[in-house]
């Protein structure tokens, strides 16, 4: 009888406690949403000084620390990404997660910086034209790398294991998921030992295309030498160096266990090894984002959280207590509803959204256009971005330059309603129809509370001009996993509209713009690989296309850029809602993490350093 | 006086004697259930989770029909009228408002405001009627199987229980989650096709799959009363009678092991309800904009700490159901063990 007691009494406590501990921290919680997250901008860190693209014959180019070390070099580096990482080879990553995972080992020639501009890595110096490393008729590149560059092994890198990376992944069998940025070679040639030519299929106007950023890191030939083809993910022998791959940034492997954390040791042979300031790197993954900024900001344990896609009222008052910085994160880029231009009807069954079943609605102009039109792209930021994000009515936002000032999404419900009645769909109860086709919608993200909160802010908007919205979620890792045997991903695309975020990864535009062409359309023929999932597929944009592959000209590009994006959002082809800067974190007592647009948030993390 | 009555019975027949004899007893008879509310009533916990049961009951489907006119009335004086003419619960759980964010209990939102301004109280009523349909649903799914199969199991023996004793081992092997994700993604689209609405569609499945996941305990449960109980001298006696063998399962034996099944049945459908929650939060139960308690509580939990409201409520609906059920179910199983009868 008295144990019963004594638990009774215990649980009444515990949940008097938890009841305590809810309201009593919900009271400090309501000033600081006043507060802007004003730190955001503090954190381009002045130190990293990297070099400008022209710069000359610098044979330390990379970006180095340049005040003297305040605090004790050594010491470990926590990571967080919520999404684990789980495979170390960045050719066959399925996510940031994986790159950034890879990018603590390997390294490319050159990567982007927070200005946008090329700093190089294994590269002695970036070509230019000026300095005769780009051909002038745009058919070659020729980059010259650091001498006496070293893989942790302690063997040479040479030019032989860049020739190598390209042959890999030129390979279809490979099934390198960064193939895009090795198609347009045609040859590699070496000239010296820290000379090689690149030879472009077609002239290209992006001489940085191949082993640049996230999508260029180099592997090593003698560890890699047998996984061309499809024993890249089969043979015992390459699935093991995909989780552990020899590289040449400063640390090496010591454990990793996919799907949950990476552990990196020093690499004895980096160039640099003496200025690298932390002895250990891990990178943890799990949980979420809410708990991945809390980990930093709340309760300190890790240096640095990735992606805190959280809405503004949870994110503001836990970036105000003060511990840490948000740096808008890299790879991000334009939250989007891509609107299905095939019929995604389950009674078509192996048919189900094949670009030869076209829509029964959303092929009419004025049905996309209306939505475009009733979508409340200022309510969305306002109530759910806040300072992440801005409305944008552009699908190609970066760099400034191609960023269109032609296209206009102001809300206007009178104007969506008129619109749809002079197209003939008229409201029969709350949806309207026509011919006995009904505006009901299916409309699918990933699961995430933002996205489900933009979800029913624009159901109740499309509401407001007679069309129904289904709503479904799916989980992240099945929407974005692209398994062609799952229904749910985002390349099936069987529903009639889905949002995600998706945005350049070069300040060059044209893979990017690449997604909207016919030859891209996603199907059952390529394995639902094509990387136009919304099956848009118009001769005028085509053609806009080829016209950009052949342009030289950096302006008539930039012209050409805009033209396209124009195109695409005025016939409704997609429709842009957020330009996001979904931030990272980091502690106040790390340097070096900065904003950055088109390359890894950690691209430069070997000159990261902890300050007191 | 004596001989009156002594004439009086003798112009009787036997029959009316019989009636006499018996007119003098009770009214009504005795029977199990009568017994069965008598002990209940005097059962306080269980009347108490009764009481708290009927009154959520009667919130979630008559309370909307008096809430939402005055919501709707509240909303329209504070200048966020609903759009619609027509006001159901449908349309006021997805009424949003930027005027009032994240508010808390108020008189004109008593349980508060979410991160869109949506009503919390009409959200958890509508969450209300889903969660308790789809716990009571796949309850008495599961409680059904669970029972055909022990009772056939357990009564029979030999063979047919080896086999039907394997299958349930085969299906408590089973990894809930992976295959009711396998199902899910099977048979949502032809389902939501067959229903008409993807929510009538998700209803079926879910309540389908989980109450087909979770009869495995009842059945042993089951069986194992059976075994013990099929032994006893009241059914040697039935079988003397002549009394057919499914006579003498649900008849004899059954009433004799509801104690066990009932508390199976109750903890099935708080089970039921969570499982639902965990289904919605992978994203293969209800959609995203249907609120059941589970997902209130899901997407509530990231504001635990700006609005804690947001998750408490909801999380306490889900306790107060489930833990009423589970006091009625102590009560039941007291009420109707006939080893108790006086």
């Amino acid at each position: 009888m008295s144990h019963k007691r004594l638990w009774a009494w215990m649980t009444l406590m515990a949940v008097a406690a938890m009841i305590l501990a809810a309201c009593g921290s919900g009271q400090p919680q309501a000033q600081p949403t006043a507060a802007p997250a004003a730190p955001a901008t503090a954190a381009p860190a002045p130190t990293a000084a990297p070099q400008p693209t022209a710069a000359p014959e610098q044979p330390t180019a990379a970006p180095q620390p340049t005040t003297p070390p305040a605090a004790q070099q050594g010491g470990k580096l926590t990571i967080l990404y919520w999404q684990a990482v789980t495979t170390l080879n960045p050719h066959l990553a399925t996510g940031t997660k994986d790159f950034d995972g890879a990018t603590v080992i390997l390294e490319p020639l050159a990567r982007y910086n927070e200005k946008d501009e090329l700093v190089p890595f294994l590269a002695a110096e970036i070509p230019t034209i000026a300095n005769g490393g780009v051909a002038a008729d745009g058919t070659s590149v020729t980059w010259k790398i650091k001498p006496g560059l070293k893989w942790s092994d302690g063997t040479d890198f040479t030019i032989d294991d860049i020739i190598f990376t390209w042959k890999y992944c030129a390979e279809p069998a490979t099934a390198c998921t960064t193939k895009a940025a090795f198609d347009p070679i045609a040859n590699i040639e070496k000239i010296d030992d820290t000379t090689l030519k690149i030879t472009w299929k077609e002239p290209t106007a992006d001489p940085y295309i191949a082993f640049v950023g996230p999508f260029g890191m180099i592997l090593q030939q003698k560890q890699f030498g047998n996984c061309i083809g499809a024993a890249a993910s089969t043979s015992a022998e390459c699935q093991a160096a995909n989780l552990a791959p020899i590289g040449t940034n400063a640390w090496k492997l010591r454990e990793f266990r996919p799907g949950d954390t990476v552990i990196y040791e020093r690499n004895p042979f980096f160039r640099d090894a003496d200025k690298v300031f932390f002895d250990e790197v891990e990178i943890k993954g799990g949980g979420d984002a809410t708990s991945a900024a809390r980990a930093v900001c709340e309760t300190a344990e890790v240096d640095f959280a990735w992606n805190l896609q959280i809405p503004k009222a949870v994110l503001e008052p836990i970036l105000a207590s003060g511990k840490c910085d948000a740096i808008a994160g890299g790879l991000f880029g334009v939250e989007r509803i891509v609107v299905n231009f095939a019929n995604p009807d389950p009674a078509l069954g192996d048919k189900r959204s094949e670009p030869d079943q076209p829509h029964p609605f959303l092929t009419d102009p004025a049905v996309r256009r209306a939505i475009s039109l009733a979508i409340d792209r200022k309510a969305i930021d306002d109530q759910l971005y806040g300072p992440t994000g801005e409305p944008t009515c552009n699908i190609l936002v970066v760099p400034a330059a191609v960023n269109s000032p032609n296209t206009k999404c102001d809300r206007d419900v009178a104007e969506a309603n008129r619109i749809l009645d002079e197209a003939g769909w008229v409201r029969n109860g709350p949806v309207r129809e026509k011919n006995g086709v009904k505006l009901i919608v299916s409309f699918q993200t990933s699961i995430n509370t933002l996205r489900q909160s933009s979800q029913a802010i624009i159901k109740s908007n499309l509401a407001e001009i007679g069309i129904q919205v289904n709503v479904k979620a799916i989980d992240a890792a099945v929407f974005f996993g692209g398994d062609p045997g799952n229904p749910d991903t985002l390349n099936k695309f069987y529903a009639d509209l889905q949002m995600y975020t998706n945005g350049p990864n070069s300040a060059d535009p044209q893979q990017y713009l690449q997604g909207w062409i016919c030859a891209e359309v996603s199907s059952s023929a390529n394995q639902w690989n094509g990387s136009n999932n919304g099956r848009y597929c118009n001769p005028e944009y085509d053609a806009l296309f080829e016209q950009l592959k052949k342009e030289l000209n950096q302006e008539r590009r930039a012209q050409l850029a805009i033209q396209m994006n124009d195109l695409l959002v005025n016939d409704g082809a997609v429709i842009p809602l957020i330009n996001r800067r979904t931030p990272n974190a980091k502690l106040k007592n790390l340097e070096g993490p900065t904003f950055n647009t088109f390359d890894s948030s950690i691209w430069n993390i070997a000159t990261w350093r902890r300050v007191p | 006086m004596a001989e009156i009555e002594l004439n009086g019975a003798v112009g009787l027949s036997a029959s009316a004697r019989a009636q006499q004899m018996t007119s003098r007893m009770p009214a009504k008879p005795r029977t199990l259930l009568s017994d069965a509310w008598r002990r209940f009533r005097r059962h306080r916990l269980a009347m108490l989770g009764v009481v708290v049961l009927l009154t959520l009951a009667l919130m979630s489907f008559i309370g909307p029909y008096f809430y939402i006119p005055r919501l709707a009335a509240e909303l329209a004086a504070i200048g966020s009228p609903f759009l619609q003419e027509r006001v159901d619960l449908q349309t006021a759980i997805d009424h949003l408002d930027f005027m009032s964010i994240l508010s808390g209990p108020s008189a004109i939102h008593p349980f508060g405001t979410d991160d869109l301004g949506r009503d919390l109280l009409a959200r958890a009523l509508y969450g209300g009627r889903v969660s308790l349909l789809v716990g009571l649903t796949a309850m008495a799914i599961a409680i059904s199987l669970g029972t055909i199969i022990g009772a056939t199991a357990g009564f029979f023996g030999g063979i047919v229980d080896q086999i039907l004793m394997r299958i349930t081992d085969l299906f408590l092997s089973l990894p809930v989650i992976p295959l009711t994700l396998l199902v899910v993604y099977l048979f949502r689209d032809p389902v939501i096709k067959a229903m008409g609405s993807p929510e009538a569609g998700i209803f079926t499945i879910v309540v389908t799959v989980i109450g087909c996941l979770a009869w495995m305990s009842t059945a042993r449960i089951v069986r194992a009363s059976f075994l013990s109980l099929k032994e006893k001298e009241f059914v040697e006696a039935a079988t003397a009678l002549g009394v057919s063998r499914p006579a003498i399962m649900f008849r004899h034996i059954l009433p004799n092991a509801i104690g066990p099944i009932i508390v199976a049945a109750t903890l099935e459908v708080g089970s039921a309800i969570i499982t639902e929650s965990t289904l919605s939060f992978l994203g293969v139960g209800f959609p995203p904009d249907t609120p059941t308690w589970g997902r209130l509580v899901t997407d509530g939990s990231q504001y635990l700490q700006a609005a804690p409201w947001l998750a408490l409520f909801p999380g306490g609906l889900i306790f107060l159901t489930v833990l009423s059920i589970n006091f009625v179910g102590d009560g039941l199983r007291d009420a109707l063990d006939p080893r108790s009868r006086l």
